[in-house]
């Protein structure tokens, strides 16, 4: 989650320079820290390269783009997983996003204030369930419910879209989509409730005594105003869905396959690694595995990345706005 | 007072430790039911001798005791030939069979299959149950009219080994497009993971066919399809049949041996050895004659805990032979005085 760093209180700046000896000291054991947090992150990355050399060797570059996973004939490629881990991901933001926002709206703007501790604490306890929990309920509760009447109700509605084409059989991409946005509305919702939060109240005070309705005051200051932040709240759910393994892999139907139907069964990175790694025959198949978990660390990478970037550009726009 | 202090803290920690011998093991997870109910019992004969099992799987067992990490290995499958290179001096032996069954999620009672159309309907051949080559063997059964759903192990596991080997036997098709491996590139179908989510794929999905292993579907009273064997015969999943496969197949010295598509009238045909691992000649004088003392109990006393959990015991022939397998390891290059084959 990036967060800007002009907010690091000055205190903290000023001990770098000089000061005492036990500020010096205690500055040198936070850059430790600090250190050992970049030292076990490479260590990870150099580990992951060592397992994943021998299928580098053997595969090469290919492998990034290939749509094959044969452990038999040691015939592997990363790009069915990448996809799954995508479009499930994508699916889970497109729906936890809004719903998040509104309930974010509803908590901080217009809820009962009695209602308020409620929510939150019914959003808190959605957060502490385990992942298995939730693949649970999914294979057992959402995905009949999926395939027997969500789906077919949308082939009905939006039938001509290649999305929803094809048998209903529940398990796939929009399961898992659904089960990751169930699993990512509270850290989305908590923390654009806390961004709603640093809205200044005056900003709201002006724009109703101009004579803006509830919804106009939101729409017009407020939402701008955190703008950055929710999309930051967005691509920290992001990261975590990306993450996720135990209650994708329940849901997802585990089929190396790409189809453009968010009814057909698919595979994630994550999932692929937890599945078959204790058993992985042979170093080329294993090497293929950590290389997944490289690809899967460079996609968090590059995400991480382009948020910092989303969030600046956001956050500049959004001052210019509230200018 | 200092010096007695740590002088009783060291007996005390010394004392356990020179009493009690503990033996090290780790692999596979399909008997590890049976193995924990194994060492129970025989830490009841002899309390100074502790096991400690981990069940890690396979893979991670073969590992394991070529690292010399633990003092024996479990695994459901012989090891590979790169495996064997690397430990070069251990032997296989069998402890008992599992099977490997067939489940299905449709209203049909007694449903029966060939190894032909098993094999077509995991390659996508057979996709309807009402198929005039699904109705052909279960004639005077009413077959439903729905779509065949395939649900396979998403997960590496010894069960898919046991299931791919059979229909790789079976259907040459099968053997060129897929092959046999813990994990394969299933032509069709959903993967899920462990015994527990192929059930719960079957059970959720209407018309599903699965395959798990047979304590697991015998344990949850999942409805399975019988299978036409070698001669011809249909069978019944059962820990009998099971048995009977272990007896139809010519047994190698080493017990490296695939049981899949076994002769026999009343054989099943997916059935499997499970094996521990151990090291020929054991350097550990302690360690290693109370290993063999235990795998001698295990394949002659254990074998009678076995049926009640659900795993099918080793036939009377597997059993003679196994014992001259163990009598072959040494401890420090001397054997270990068993008791008379009984």
């Amino acid at each position: 989650m990036p967060l800007p760093a002009d907010i690091l209180p000055a205190a903290a700046v000023s001990a770098r320079r000089g000061g005492n000896r036990g500020d010096r000291l205690y500055h040198a054991a936070l850059q430790l820290l600090g250190g050992a947090v970049l030292a076990v992150a490479g260590l990870v990355l150099l580990e992951l390269a060592d397992v994943a050399a021998p299928a580098a060797r053997r595969l090469g570059l290919g492998f990034l783009w290939r749509n094959d996973w044969d452990p038999v004939s040691g015939a592997f490629g990363a790009l069915p997983f990448v996809y799954g881990t995508l479009v499930t991901s994508a699916v889970a933001i497109a729906l936890a996003l809004p719903v998040s926002v509104g309930l974010a709206l509803f908590l901080s703007e217009m809820g009962p204030r009695r209602l308020r501790p409620v929510v939150s604490f019914a959003i808190e306890v959605l957060a502490a369930i385990p992942s298995v929990v939730y693949g649970l309920w999914g294979l057992f509760v959402l995905v009949p419910v999926l395939r027997d009447w969500v789906q077919p109700a949308l082939a009905r509605a939006l039938g001509f879209l290649p999305l929803f084409q094809g048998p209903p059989i529940g398990l796939g991409y929009l399961a898992a989509g659904v089960i990751l946005a169930v699993m990512i509305l509270p850290t989305v919702t908590s923390v654009t409730i806390e961004v709603l939060r640093t809205v200044p109240a005056s900003l709201r005070e002006a724009s109703l005594a101009l004579g803006a309705t509830r919804w106009e005051a939101i729409r017009m200051a407020v939402l701008p105003f955190g703008r950055a932040g929710i999309v930051g709240a967005a691509l920290l759910g992001l990261g975590r869905a990306l993450g996720e393994t135990m209650a994708v892999t329940m849901v997802i139907g585990n089929s190396p396959e790409i189809h453009a139907s968010l009814f057909a069964p698919g595979y994630s990175l994550p999932a692929v690694i937890a599945n078959e790694f204790a058993e992985a025959t042979g170093e080329v198949h294993l090497g293929a595995l950590a290389a997944l978990g490289l690809v899967l660390f460079g996609i968090t990478v590059l995400l991480n990345g382009a948020a910092r970037l989303l969030v600046a550009a956001v956050a500049r726009g959004s001052a210019r706005s509230a200018r | 007072m200092k010096k007695s202090l740590i002088a009783a803290l060291a007996m005390a920690l010394a004392l356990p430790a020179a009493a009690q011998t503990l033996i090290n093991g780790a692999g596979a997870t399909f008997p590890y039911p049976l193995y924990s109910k194994w060492f129970a019992e025989y830490n009841k004969l002899q309390p100074d001798l502790r096991f400690n099992y981990q069940s890690i799987g396979s893979g991670g067992g073969i590992q394991q005791i070529t690292n010399g990490t633990v003092d024996f290995g479990a695994t459901d499958a012989p090891m590979n030939a790169e495996e064997t290179a690397r430990l070069p001096g251990a032997l296989h032996i069998p402890t008992v069979l599992g099977a490997v069954v067939a489940i299905h999620n449709t209203p049909v009672e007694g449903l029966k299959l060939t190894p032909a159309l098993l094999a077509d309907i995991f390659l996508g051949k057979v996709v309807r149950w009402d198929d005039p080559a699904i109705a052909k063997v279960n004639a005077g059964l009413k077959l439903p009219a729905t779509a065949i759903t395939v649900a396979h192990r998403s997960d590496g596991s010894g069960t898919t080994y046991i299931f791919t080997d059979y229909l790789a036997k079976v259907s040459p098709a099968w053997k060129e497009k897929v092959g046999a491996g813990k994990s394969v590139k299933w032509p069709v179908g959903l993967g899920g993971k462990g015994n527990e989510g192929v059930t719960g794929l079957v059970k959720q999905t209407p018309g599903a066919i699965g395959y798990v292993e047979l304590a697991y579907a015998n344990q949850n009273k999942l409805s399975m399809a019988a299978l036409q064997n070698r001669d011809g015969v249909f069978v019944s999943p059962s820990l009998e049949a099971t048995s009977a496969a272990a007896a139809g197949v010519p047994m190698p010295a080493d017990f490296k041996v695939s049981l899949t598509d076994p002769s026999g009238k009343t054989a099943w045909p997916i059935a499997s050895f499970t094996y521990l691992l151990v090291k020929k000649d054991q350097t550990d004088p302690r360690k290693g004659e109370a290993l063999v003392r235990f795998l001698w109990w295990a394949v002659h006393d254990g074998q009678k805990l076995a049926a009640p959990l659900d795993y099918a015991p080793l036939p009377p022939a597997v059993v003679a032979q196994v014992e001259k397998a163990i009598r072959t390891i040494t401890v420090q290059g001397k054997p270990v005085g068993l008791a008379a084959a009984r």
